[in-house]
């Protein structure tokens, strides 16, 4: 099965990757707009997997829709909540449904959620998901045994270019790409010097690298996430350039951020792509892509 | 040594627990409870005064030495006749010493605490949980920290994104184990010890409950 995401990746283009997040209940029509609206305009769509640890949609069934709609779905599977024998499973499930992308992921904490009492499972990390990804392609599940059909995906994981400390998650990410990932979508860069200084490291291994870039909406929501989010850091000058920003023009200002940063990125060759999170508002990822000359 | 680390259930829980009972007898322990001073006999006298301000009869009370080993026959003589008139026992010592009173009493025991870890008192007033007993040590290749016990999501191949200057992502007064870890290996010249990629974990190793004949 052929993974239309792998075919950008390895052509050379610089990648564009975006988010879907399925919803809290039944009600599709919101992702589906966002779903319709991205399509045809990004690479591939992640879809995440009951992000911040709030219950919602599941990834799986998000993706397949992503899928049915033509679009090209990235599965996003934490080890939070399912043991081995779940995400095995899943992962079966998926690739016999022509989702061939996965992102693999530790997850969040479930004490982060909306669900502070339910157990964390955490059987596999989000390394061991990725080699265990790599064992089913060859027929063998983690127990050993062999599979009656196998699968197929274009397998990554992420990385946070701005921890502190680093190196610990330096080595992560050297045993992520050892487990098979082919594919690196960071978490959130701003300060795109310093994410050169990443690349300058990063490229001695084959994987392919994509830089996140977060939309900022407003001075306080970057200054929220210098406080709360792990590895990102908003510099102060851009923090400034958000507060200079006109009534009511925050967010086009963000957009007129994300796409110089894209431009430059894009311009520099730095990366091999960008992978945009709109968190919430993703109706304004055309509009990024057109402020960083993708469309 | 390593203690069991035990916290007071709420009020309500107790209160809850103890609905059906109009007589108790209150038991502490000399040894972890007291020294967390969730058990000993400033506790269970306060636990006493408590029951009694709600209408309860309390019809005695003991600190034994060390509850999670049976009562010596001297004490069950001399608490007869007070553990007779109960009708129901308030345990004020973590999880084991409750069991072991249960299976010695043919009453209602009550735990007034709850157990949180096994763990050790790293500074004053300061408890860490050590080892979770798993079955399956790794800390060979930890340097000496355990990843299991000591990384809230018990990952065995390094941080993960959640980690912040070298703190929890659930709370900053929690180390991150894995960068402790780092730290350590770095200190030794053994950081090829994180690099190597680990399996994922037996969680078998002794399958619960444990249950083993040694010999």
């Amino acid at each position: 099965m052929v993974s239309l995401f792998k075919e950008a990746l390895d052509s050379g283009k610089f990648v564009v990757t975006s988010e879907v997040a399925p919803p809290k209940g039944t009600n599709l029509e919101k992702m589906r707009h966002h779903v319709e609206l991205l399509k045809d305009k990004v690479d591939g769509m992640n879809v995440t997997d009951h992000q911040s640890s709030v219950m919602r949609f599941p990834s799986l069934g998000g993706a397949l829709l992503v899928k049915e709609m033509g679009g090209e779905p990235i599965l996003q599977m934490t080890c939070r909540d399912r043991n081995r024998m779940a995400l095995q499973a899943d992962l079966l499930f998926a690739s016999s449904r022509g989702i061939n992308n996965v992102l693999c992921l530790t997850g969040d904490s479930i004490v982060l959620g909306d669900h502070k009492e339910a157990k964390g499972v955490f059987d596999l990390d989000s390394s061991q998901l990725l080699a265990t990804v790599r064992r089913l392609e060859k027929g063998k599940d983690l127990g050993k045994s062999d599979l009656d059909g196998t699968v197929s995906f274009c397998a990554g994981a992420i990385v946070t270019p701005e921890a502190n400390p680093l190196e610990p998650q330096l080595i992560k990410f050297e045993k992520k790409v050892e487990a098979g990932a082919e594919f690196i979508q960071t978490q959130a860069v701003y300060d795109l010097d310093h994410f050169k200084e990443f690349m300058d490291y990063a490229r001695q291994f084959p994987v392919k690298i994509l830089a996140g870039v977060i939309l900022l909406t407003s001075a306080p929501m970057a200054r929220f996430m210098n406080k709360n989010v792990a590895g990102v850091s908003v510099p102060k000058d851009l923090i400034e350039e958000m507060a200079s920003a006109p009534k009511g023009g925050a967010v086009g200002k963000g957009i007129e951020i994300a796409g110089r940063m894209i431009n430059r990125i894009r311009n520099e060759r730095m990366c091999d792509g960008v992978h945009i999170m709109a968190i919430g508002r993703e109706e304004l990822v055309p509009d990024i892509m057109k402020a960083g000359g993708l469309l | 040594m390593i203690r069991s680390i035990t916290r007071q259930k709420s009020e309500e829980e107790i209160d809850r627990l103890l609905s059906g009972s109009q007589r108790i007898f209150v038991i502490g322990c000399g040894t972890c409870v007291t020294l967390t001073h969730t058990g000993g006999m400033p506790e269970v006298e306060s636990m006493k005064e408590k029951l009694s301000l709600k209408g309860k009869l309390v019809t005695g009370l003991t600190v034994l030495p060390v509850a999670c080993d049976h009562m010596t026959g001297e004490i069950l003589a001399e608490y007869a006749g007070q553990m007779n008139q109960a009708d129901a026992f308030l345990i004020m010592t973590c999880a084991f010493g409750v069991q072991t009173i249960a299976r010695q009493l043919k009453k209602m025991v009550v735990p007034a605490l709850d157990t949180l870890f096994i763990g050790k008192e790293t500074a004053p007033g300061r408890f860490d949980e050590v080892c979770t007993q798993c079955g399956t040590c790794i800390i060979g290749e930890t340097g000496g920290i355990c990843p299991v016990t000591s990384c809230h999501k018990g990952l065995v191949n390094g941080p993960c994104g959640g980690t912040n200057n070298g703190k929890c992502e659930i709370d900053e007064e929690k180390d991150c184990a894995w960068t402790l870890i780092y730290n350590r290996l770095k200190e030794l010249g053994r950081l090829d010890s994180m690099r190597v990629l680990q399996k994922p974990r037996n969680h078998q190793g002794e399958p619960s409950p444990g249950k083993i004949r040694l010999g």
